[in-house]
């Protein structure tokens, strides 16, 4: 039994696989189709309460003192926690890696239970801990927060002004990590610079510039997050969450609560998405503060409206971007201005959109500023690329606008300019081998970009983006069983297949199925550490580990086969299945091997486990869109889309184009529909799926994929990461499409059919307009 | 406060439970009775993560009051294989690879189910049509609509 594909693979490569490639059945398959699978808030455990959580219904407000004990004397509640109850860290100043991005402690504590200020609406307060939810809910009602109500500020260029409402007291902008002792909402302030920008513009024959805005948007993954505690009387927490990293959960539960990290164990449940949202702990803290005040577990589970107005989202963002080419169309200079609204405390992703901004082209001078803003909007944790997109969407319009100063094809224009090994990008980045080139000319000779449009007011949009993908910590066990399967424990939690594309890798090495290795996630008690499922790492980095255990299975199965036929180990090897005598005489299975373990020293154990700093290889990803954009209502449909990007060897082709589809509708959802709506007083009122509209079916069309294969030499199979780049291009391409279509430049995400509306009516002669 | 009693059949087989009047049936499916594969992921009508079938109609389990339930046949995910096996439908969205985290997997078996006895044959928009009040943030939907199409293609 094996799945089928639809998309095409142009391998870079030549390679001979057995298992990678090929396209089997996951093996948690089953599981999640009969609903059987057991995710966050499936869990129950004997005695358990139930949690809810109070939220600041304003802005940005100070706490002047919060009364419980209303709530508490309501029959069925049995515990109610503050910001109070939770420790002080050592220092404001400590700071944790989240793999995604560091934070800081206190940050993070504050975030997950207000203490002097509550600083977003959907900010929390309190928690309660009652016989069932209602009661806990009727709780929240009966605790009296006696706020002073603040100015809010939502808006990055805002926020930025001087006189703007300070979110926090004492917080001062670093710039070039010198701290300049001005107070401000300006975090930090960080510059790239390659080459001289002046001189490079002096070159230039034609300049093109542009400012964006992008609105904030949610990762918006269909489970929403949840929590379940249970404080031990041996001073032990136990907590089941789904979490897109136990490790990472486990290091920030014991920092927020001031714990040994070896006090806490995390057992990751299945996760219902994440995008890098799953990456915080929000009501992991306060479960636990609730299970130790009533001795007994405690389970939380948000609502949608408290998904949306409390965690994630990705920042908001202004960023304006110059770039000048000379006659010939190459690239002289690149200038950036990015600023990001981090939410209620600083830490964006800017300094990963300052890395990816020039990083598709050949830019001979550059100059990035980057800033990180704090706005009284939820604190913005990664989504997918973080960073990547909003910085897309300008470089890529400029891109086109200068294909189109030089009569040049837009992909012929990017082809000239494009990204190559050896390159040095403008945060210092020296380029392996990568795929940027290959990508573009895959798309520019695809039957898609070939194509004709169809009829009026139709347009096509072709756009480049990147993410640069990281390594880090992972770790593998594997067991052989005496029937010659493998028991492979991993610690990378499986957001989208990972437990099947790490087991092919594990069988590739020894020459097994894929169908022969039972994979498994495991908790913090029970694998080494191994940091989150973000930045595209899984396949990659895990990936590794398993090939690390299987070399290691691999040389203790050659002992075992010495053992059996009382030879040296030198003289054994084993390949494609088998172990043999380098004199070729004598021949067995690892099956029939695996049979004879018991009788030969016992089990067979390996391990992986690896941390890699070099040979992460980014990937680059071309989205082409055709839409038509009606001229009435300025509702755009998409006609056709295509995703094009650099897999570096695709393990499960499936799931690649599985990450490539759900990337680019990702993007597209933010181009044109997603938005956080704003009142004055800072409000969210769009906090529904009803009116944060992601893209349903009926809105898509099929995605079609080409997956490119060119080799990443970091890697023991070639692997680049591949769940992010696609959500890059899709804004850039969309807005190329509208403007080919209907001649209209739109600058704000997202691409809304009122403002699409408000520019062609704008753009009309005035005598038309006013018919 | 006083329960109601409420009987009804689940995937067939009879069922009693009491409830509160305020209670969804989404709530007592997972909380009460155990039926977690029937997910939540707005308690708001939006999402169809919670889609069931009343009486042999798609509804949304937590715009349903578990009062309302009785005597009605429920179907839910647990019911969609049978003792032979995986539903075609479940073989075709696992070789199709349509899900990635899963937990709109169940809301969009029990949709697609409907809609095959529903109309046993239909063109990719109606697919997309009666799928549009399920949502997947994963998978873009494309490898949805495949495994929904190639399973009416081998007659389910």
């Amino acid at each position: 039994m094996a799945a089928s594909g639809n998309g095409q693979i142009r391998d870079f490569g030549d390679r001979n696989f057995k298992v990678l490639g090929t396209r089997p059945i996951r093996h948690d398959g089953v599981d999640k189709v009969t609903g059987s699978a057991v995710y966050g808030a499936d869990v129950r455990l004997p005695g358990m309460l139930f949690g809810q959580v109070l939220r600041s219904p304003h802005a940005h407000a100070r706490i002047r003192a919060i009364h419980t004990s209303k709530a508490m004397a309501l029959p069925g509640v049995r515990a109610v926690v503050t910001g109070a109850d939770l420790p002080a860290p050592a220092s404001d100043d400590e700071v944790i890696d989240l793999g995604e991005g560091p934070a800081r402690i206190k940050y993070l504590r504050d975030n997950v239970l207000a203490t002097d200020k509550a600083l977003y609406r959907g900010h929390a307060v309190a928690a309660v801990a009652a016989t069932s939810p209602q009661v806990a809910e009727e709780a929240l009602a009966l605790i009296e927060v006696d706020y002073e109500v603040l100015t809010p500020v939502v808006d990055v260029l805002a926020a930025m002004a001087e006189g703007a409402p300070q979110l926090h007291a004492g917080l001062t902008t670093k710039v070039f990590g010198e701290d300049t002792g001005k107070e401000s909402n300006i975090a930090s302030q960080v510059r790239h610079e390659l080459g001289d920008v002046q001189a490079g513009f002096a070159q230039a024959a034609f300049t093109a510039e542009t400012e964006v805005h992008t609105a904030t948007v949610h990762q918006g993954y269909i489970e929403p997050h949840n929590g379940t505690a249970q404080w031990s009387l041996d001073g032990s927490l136990t907590v089941w969450t789904s979490t897109q990293g136990a490790f990472t959960a486990q290091k920030q539960i014991a920092a927020v609560l001031g714990l040994p990290v070896g006090r806490v164990r995390v057992v990751p449940t299945e996760i219902g998405g994440g995008f890098g949202g799953k990456i915080p702990s929000y009501l992991e803290p306060p479960a636990a503060l609730l299970s130790k005040r009533t001795g007994q577990p405690v389970k939380i589970v948000m609502t949608r409206a408290d998904t949306f107005e409390g965690t994630g989202p990705t920042p908001g963002s202004c960023v304006r971007v110059k770039i000048g080419v000379d006659a010939s169309g190459k690239l002289t200079a690149g200038e950036a201005w990015i600023a990001f609204e981090s939410g209620a405390y600083p830490g964006s992703p800017v300094g990963a959109a300052a890395m990816c901004v020039f990083s598709c082209y050949d830019f001979p001078n550059a100059v990035v500023d980057s800033f990180d803003v704090v706005v009284n909007k939820p604190r913005s944790f990664a989504y997918r690329a973080p960073g990547s997109t909003h910085v897309a969407f300008a470089v890529e319009k400029v891109m086109d606008e200068l294909a189109e100063k030089l009569g040049k094809d837009p992909v012929h224009f990017r082809l000239d300019n494009t990204a190559k090994e050896g390159m040095r990008r403008s945060d210092g980045v020296v380029y392996p081998r990568i795929g940027a080139k290959e990508c573009l000319e895959v798309a520019r000779d695809s039957e898609h970009y070939k194509s004709a449009l169809t009829g009026p007011n139709q347009g096509r949009g072709v756009a480049l983006g990147y993410w640069f993908n990281i390594g880090y910590k992972s770790a593998v066990t594997a067991s052989v069983n005496t029937d010659g399967t493998v028991q492979l424990v991993e610690g990378s939690t499986d957001i989208g297949g990972t437990r099947t594309s790490i087991a092919m890798q594990f069988a590739e090495t020894l020459g097994l199925a894929a169908e022969d290795i039972n994979p498994s996630v495991g908790d913090t008690s029970s694998i080494g550490y191994t940091d989150v499922t973000g930045g595209s790492r899984v396949t990659y980095a895990t990936g590794w580990a398993a090939y690390e255990a299987a070399q290691d299975v691999k040389a203790q199965m050659i002992k075992r086969a010495a053992l059996v036929w009382e030879v040296d180990a030198a003289q054994v090897e084993y390949d494609d299945g088998s172990f043999r005598t380098k004199d070729g005489g004598k021949s067995i299975g690892f099956k029939e091997l695996a049979g004879k373990i018991d009788a030969t020293g016992g089990p067979v154990v390996g391990q992986g486990s690896v941390d890699p700093e070099a040979g992460v290889g980014g990937s680059f990803s071309v989205n082409i869109a055709d839409i038509e954009v009606d001229p009435e209502t300025g509702k755009v449909s998409i006609l056709r889309f295509t995703a094009v990007q650099d897999a570096g060897k695709a393990i499960h082709p499936s799931y690649v184009e599985g990450q490539m589809q759900g990337g680019s509708v990702q993007g597209i959802g933010w181009a044109l529909n997603e938005e956080y709506s704003y009142t004055d007083e800072g409000r969210m009122a769009n906090s529904t799926f009803l009116d944060y509209r992601i893209p349903t079916c009926l809105d898509l069309p099929m995605i079609e994929t080409i997956i490119v294969e060119v080799p990443n030499p970091g890697h023991p199979y070639g692997v680049r990461g591949v769940g992010e780049a696609s959500i890059a291009p899709p804004p850039a391409a969309l807005s190329a499409a509208i403007k080919n279509a209907v001649g209209v430049n739109l600058t704000e995400l997202p691409m809304r059919p009122d403002r699409i509306v408000a520019a062609m009516t704008a753009a009309r002669p005035a005598s038309v307009a006013a018919g | 406060m006083s329960k109601i009693h409420v009987t009804c059949q689940i995937n067939g087989e009879p069922q009693e439970f009491l409830c509160e009047a305020r209670q969804s049936l989404l709530e007592v499916l997972r909380e009460e009775l155990g039926f977690t594969g029937t997910k939540e992921g707005c308690n708001d009508g939006n999402c169809g993560a919670c889609s069931i079938t009343l009486d042999g109609v798609l509804v949304d389990s937590c715009l349903v009051l578990a009062a309302e339930a009785e005597g009605t046949q429920i179907g839910t995910v647990e019911g969609v294989a049978g003792a032979e096996g995986l539903h075609p439908l479940q073989q075709k969205f696992l070789e199709h690879a349509s899900l990635q985290c899963g937990i709109c997997t169940p809301g969009f078996l029990v949709a697609s189910k409907a809609l095959l006895e529903a109309k046993p044959n239909p063109t990719e928009h109606e697919v997309r049509h009666w799928l549009a009040g399920n949502l997947c943030r994963c998978t873009g939907y494309d490898k949805i609509v495949r495994a929904v199409l190639d399973t009416a293609g081998q007659g389910s």
